[in-house]
């Protein structure tokens, strides 16, 4: 992964900027899931757009698949160099006392939201791509929130969802704020921007656990 | 008090360690912590048995000798202390203490409670320095303007004791607060700048040499740093070594 990947403060960096980017995506992801909510027709146009659109396909697409795969490579590679440089472990270890849960369990909280992403791609991603690629199916612009909707019909995806955003939530209440500290921000502006980060890792997952109790409920 | 101490004990770098349990009676609370371990040892000692070896020099806070990884925290449970300002009076009557070294592969334990701190020696002597022309014409550190507030942080940064209790309480055995801590006192005075781009990557490249682990930003070294070195100077090494790294 290049020789500046080779120093720690470079991988931490690396892990922060991608984070970052994953964030911005989130965020944009939660806004088109939450127009299902409030109309089908507004939810299938920008879907339609996302699916279509040249620049969305063909750049931004493969970006975030590097990001995301970047991002828990590195974190796998991280959570082994760090096991490896304590050696013998301590009997007596208060983790507590200096640190949050979260923050201890990175790796923990990552490995649940990759879960989450292999159900994920299974539901939306490979049926969207045999539907356009491998049956090369006429594009239907009004498609989308049917084939959305139906997978909150059953109530074991809709509590793997449920789950997979908690563990979501306790990723970004450590994550959001911890890369701007390893971008190097850290001043004034510091504590209001932990708020935010703070405010942003809860409301967010929260709003995706609605977004998919909303739709499960209207099916009952 | 009447304790029950949870001891490493360890001949060598070379064998296999194991906890002991040591029961000990008569402690005062005004003892410190390390006058508690003399008890014990002068105990052992009478009875023909080798005594804890641990390490200790000013037993005042400022030397950074002592470092005992108390109750599962780096100079145990208080705040803002080295293990030798530690006293008796932060535990009760009947507790049970576990006593073990600071752990991490590049503090390797030399005998029981004593670890080899080495490494922070290196990642010093890879770009903690300044050099100052001595040939007659040095200019008075006085004479240089610096402004009041990275004066303070500078000295602030200053005030690490080189302990490893930032090591220590990492869950990745980062040394990022201790570097940071020497990167940043030089960083921010006009005496630093000369070799600031070379330093911050050579100290960075030595701590990673070291076998020293991530920084996860979990900020349990601020938290048990015996002299309050802010994560501020994580970020500032950060901001140095990257545009440091980016100038080439
Ligand atoms: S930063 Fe704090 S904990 Fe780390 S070595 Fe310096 S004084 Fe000790
Ligand atoms: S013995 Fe010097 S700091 Fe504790």
């Amino acid at each position: 992964m290049g020789g500046i990947i080779k120093s720690s403060v470079a991988r931490k960096f690396a892990m922060a900027l991608s984070g970052l980017f994953l964030v911005f995506f989130l965020l944009q992801h939660f806004t088109i899931n939450f127009t299902s909510v409030i109309s089908p027709d507004i939810f299938n146009e920008l879907s339609h757009f996302m699916g279509n659109n040249f620049v969305v396909q063909a750049l931004l697409q493969p970006v975030l698949i590097f990001g995301v795969i970047f991002h828990f490579i590195m974190g796998f590679i991280l959570e082994i160099q760090n096991r490896n440089a304590r050696g013998v472990g301590y009997k007596n270890y208060n983790g507590n006392a200096n640190s949050s849960w979260m923050s201890r369990n990175m790796i923990y909280s990552g490995a649940v939201i990759l879960a989450f992403l292999g159900l994920h791609f299974y539901d939306f991603w490979f049926p969207e791509i045999s539907h356009k690629y491998i049956h090369g199916l006429p594009e239907d612009p009004t498609r989308y929130y049917e084939e959305t909707i139906v997978k909150f019909k059953d109530l074991w995806r809709v509590i793997l969802y449920v789950v997979s955003f908690i563990f979501l939530m306790l990723h970004l209440l450590h994550g959001f704020a911890s890369s701007f500290q390893s971008v190097g921000f850290n001043n004034k502006y510091s504590k209001g921007l932990q708020g935010f980060t703070k405010a942003f890792a809860i409301i967010i997952p929260l709003g995706f656990i609605f977004i998919a109790l909303f739709h499960y409920i209207n099916q009952l | 008090m009447k304790l029950t101490l949870k001891i490493w004990r360890q001949d060598n770098a070379k064998t296999k360690g194991k906890m002991i349990d040591y029961p000990i009676d008569g402690i005062e609370g005004d003892m410190s912590f390390l006058e508690m371990l003399d008890v014990l040892n002068e105990e052992l000692v009478a009875k023909g048995e080798e005594p804890v070896e641990f390490d200790h020099d000013c037993r005042e806070g400022i030397c950074g000798s002592c470092s005992l990884q108390i109750n599962g925290e780096p100079h145990g449970p208080d705040r803002l202390i080295t293990t030798c300002q530690l006293h008796m009076r932060s535990f009760k009557d009947g507790d049970t203490i576990t006593i073990e070294p600071f752990r991490a592969k590049a503090f390797p334990v030399v005998k029981d409670l004593i670890v080899d701190r080495g490494s922070f020696d290196r990642i010093q002597q890879a770009g903690g320095y300044v050099s100052v022309n001595t040939s007659g014409n040095t200019v008075d550190a006085n004479a240089i303007p610096v402004n009041k507030q990275n004066a303070d942080d500078s000295f602030a940064a200053a005030t690490c004791i080189g302990c490893g209790a930032c090591v220590a309480a990492c869950k990745n055995a980062s040394a990022m607060l201790f570097t940071s801590a020497k990167v940043s006192q030089y960083a921010l005075l006009p005496q630093g700048q000369i070799e600031a781009t070379e330093r911050v990557q050579a100290m960075v490249r030595q701590m990673d040499e070291e076998g020293f682990g991530n920084c996860s930003n979990t900020g349990a070294c601020e938290i048990e740093c015996p002299k309050g070195i802010s994560l501020e100077n994580i970020a500032r090494m950060n901001r140095e070594y990257m545009s440091a790294t980016s100038k080439g």
